[in-house]
């Protein structure tokens, strides 16, 4: 078995508001190999985001051990790429300076050291901007293009330092059905290519299928690991296999789970009487 | 088995579409043509009612001149009693009391916005002093600083200093978190997500901010040169008022309008060509 790319041990989390302690996370653990594709789903509450925060070092857990390549987290690092839901693209770059972004910093360019380690990026840049398509919008800024375009542009320019690990939050939620799709392709494409591995929270259940080597079922009060899904589909996936069986009865399977945990039940005697007393009146 | 229906367009007999008037559809959009000609409608409409109303021998000429008589008043204020000078001198008093503001009000105004203990210890005092009336100040400002031209540009500064402060450390904090946070995740440090992610990403709502407290700081300009002045267009409206003067009061409170309406514009110009990316 392939050595643990990201040990998640016993990690906990309280956030403290003024008149009580929340319990955000609690007991989660969790082993991610390289190039894993893990997709997080769960109620609302359920603290996916949360964990993938303390991930890319933007909180902290209150207990527990998170280990990357057996060093422990501390704050955010180049090796951890976050994409966020939306509003994280800088409006007055452009495209490439946008993807380029993270050449100003003193972190990469202390890597540079030669001519032939900027044409490299300029390389890279290119190959990205190739890759997501955007080929034509190199000089637009970011309000001249569509919120799918906007998406890919962050996926680019997290992708640029070469992390090992990509942290997704939600990054398709503010898309529309059909965008998702060709996001979906692309992004799977993506992780075939690069070898990263990728941590990705949705509320979608049908995403997480179809993005994911692994799902992880979260669920609320306190925030925890409920179960986890082995996706039986190949490496290569196309739209079709939403289709299948094994799929959905895969999905049947999680919504359910969902459901079940997220202690929010629809009173069916409640909704029947609201109707009865429409029918009187 | 195939779902699909074949679609056939129905002809209908067809309804003349009556096309409604945009003017009161709420946050409409309106041509650009007929929005300059409301605004220039807008901007007249007092200048010929002020008119007509003098001209129709309304109004008795002491109280209320016509606009004949105050466009006389600036030619000869221009010929002969240095309008230009008073001009000069209050354009002064006020951009050195907004610069002097400015200066200070940037830096301080992001490190509130930017770091929470900061804003804990200051935000609430600089509240406190922005209460304060302006005006009130003068007594003490005399006694401290004397009647020299510092005085009048340090009411002008009390006046438009701690709002600007203020409204930076908002405009700062207004920053998009997700903004500040991918770049942390690439590596950013501190000094790198001011200067490369904060300032940048606030710097269209500073001017913004620079914009209306210029403005703030012309409205401050009569209170200021009532210390001691002995030129500007504050000391000269106040002067003919002890002259009844109504046409000086007049042409002076005309020609401040018209410099803010000047400097915001020119504001709006600079933001509209440095902020092209914005969109509007």
């Amino acid at each position: 078995m392939d050595k643990s790319c990201i040990s998640i041990r016993n990690v906990d989390k309280q956030f403290e508001t003024r008149s009580q302690t929340i319990q955000a996370l609690s007991d989660i653990n969790l082993e991610v190999r390289p190039n894993e594709f893990i997709t997080f789903v769960g109620a609302s509450g359920c603290g996916k985001s949360t964990l993938l925060r303390i991930l890319a070092g933007l909180e902290t857990h209150s207990g527990g051990d998170i280990l990357l390549h057996d060093q422990p987290i501390d704050g955010p690092g180049v090796d951890r790429a976050m994409v966020f839901q939306h509003y994280s693209l800088y409006p007055w770059m452009t495209v490439m300076q946008n993807i380029k972004f993270c050449r100003q910093l003193k972190v990469i360019s202390d890597t540079v050291y030669s001519q032939s380690d900027v044409e490299a990026a300029s390389g890279r840049a290119d190959a990205l901007l190739n890759l997501m398509g955007l080929k034509a919008f190199t000089e637009s800024y970011p309000s001249q293009l569509s919120g799918g375009m906007q998406q890919r542009v962050a996926i680019a320019r997290a992708l640029m330092p070469r992390p090992d690990i990509l942290l997704m939050d939600e990054p398709f939620g503010a898309l529309d059905a059909q965008t998702r799709e060709v996001m979906h392709d692309l992004i799977r494409h993506v992780h075939q290519l690069e070898k990263s591995t990728i941590l990705f929270v949705t509320h979608d259940v049908e995403e997480a299928i179809y993005l994911g080597s692994r799902i992880v079922l979260m669920a609320p009060r306190p925030g925890r690991v409920d179960s986890i899904y082995d996706v039986p589909l190949p490496d290569r996936r196309h739209q079709d296999m939403k289709l299948e069986p094994e799929f959905i009865e895969l999905k049947r399977e999680i919504l359910a789970r969902i459901r079940e945990t997220s202690g929010v039940q629809t009173d069916l005697d409640q909704l029947s009487r609201l109707t009865q007393g429409a029918e009187a009146t | 088995m195939n779902a699909k229906v074949p679609y056939e367009p129905v002809k209908a007999a067809s309804h003349p579409t009556r096309r409604k008037s945009t003017w009161w559809v709420i946050r409409g959009d309106l041509p650009r043509r007929t929005s300059v000609t409301l605004a220039t409608i807008g901007l007249c409409a007092p200048f010929v009612i002020w008119w007509l109303y003098t001209a129709a021998g309304l109004a008795n000429p002491l109280f209320m001149p016509g606009p004949g008589q105050v466009v006389e008043r600036i030619w000869s204020w221009w010929n002969d009693d240095g309008l230009l000078t008073d001009i000069g001198i209050s354009t002064y008093r006020v951009m050195a009391a907004f610069l002097i503001s400015a200066v200070i009000a940037l830096p301080l105004g992001l490190y509130i916005g930017t770091f929470r203990p900061v804003q804990a210890t200051l935000e609430p005092l600089i509240d406190f002093i922005r209460y304060m009336p302006a005006v009130a100040f003068i007594p003490l400002v005399m006694l401290w600083v004397g009647i020299a031209e510092s005085s009048k540009i340090l009411i002008i500064f009390i006046g438009t200093f701690f709002q600007m402060v203020l409204m930076v450390a908002e405009d700062v904090r207004r920053v998009p978190m997700a903004q500040i946070e991918a770049a942390q995740t690439m590596g950013a440090n501190r000094a790198e997500l001011i200067r490369l992610v904060i300032l940048p990403s606030a710097r269209p709502a500073i001017l913004d901010t620079l914009r209306i407290t210029v403005g703030w700081a012309w409205t401050y300009l009569v209170v200021a040169e009532l210390v001691a002045a002995n030129s500007g267009l504050g000391y000269a409206i106040l002067r003919a008022q002890r002259y009844m003067h109504t046409d000086k009061i007049f042409a002076g409170i005309l020609l401040i309008g018209l410099i803010g309406l000047l400097t915001d514009q020119a504001f709006r110009w600079a933001g509209r060509r440095a902020f092209h990316w914005q969109k509007r």
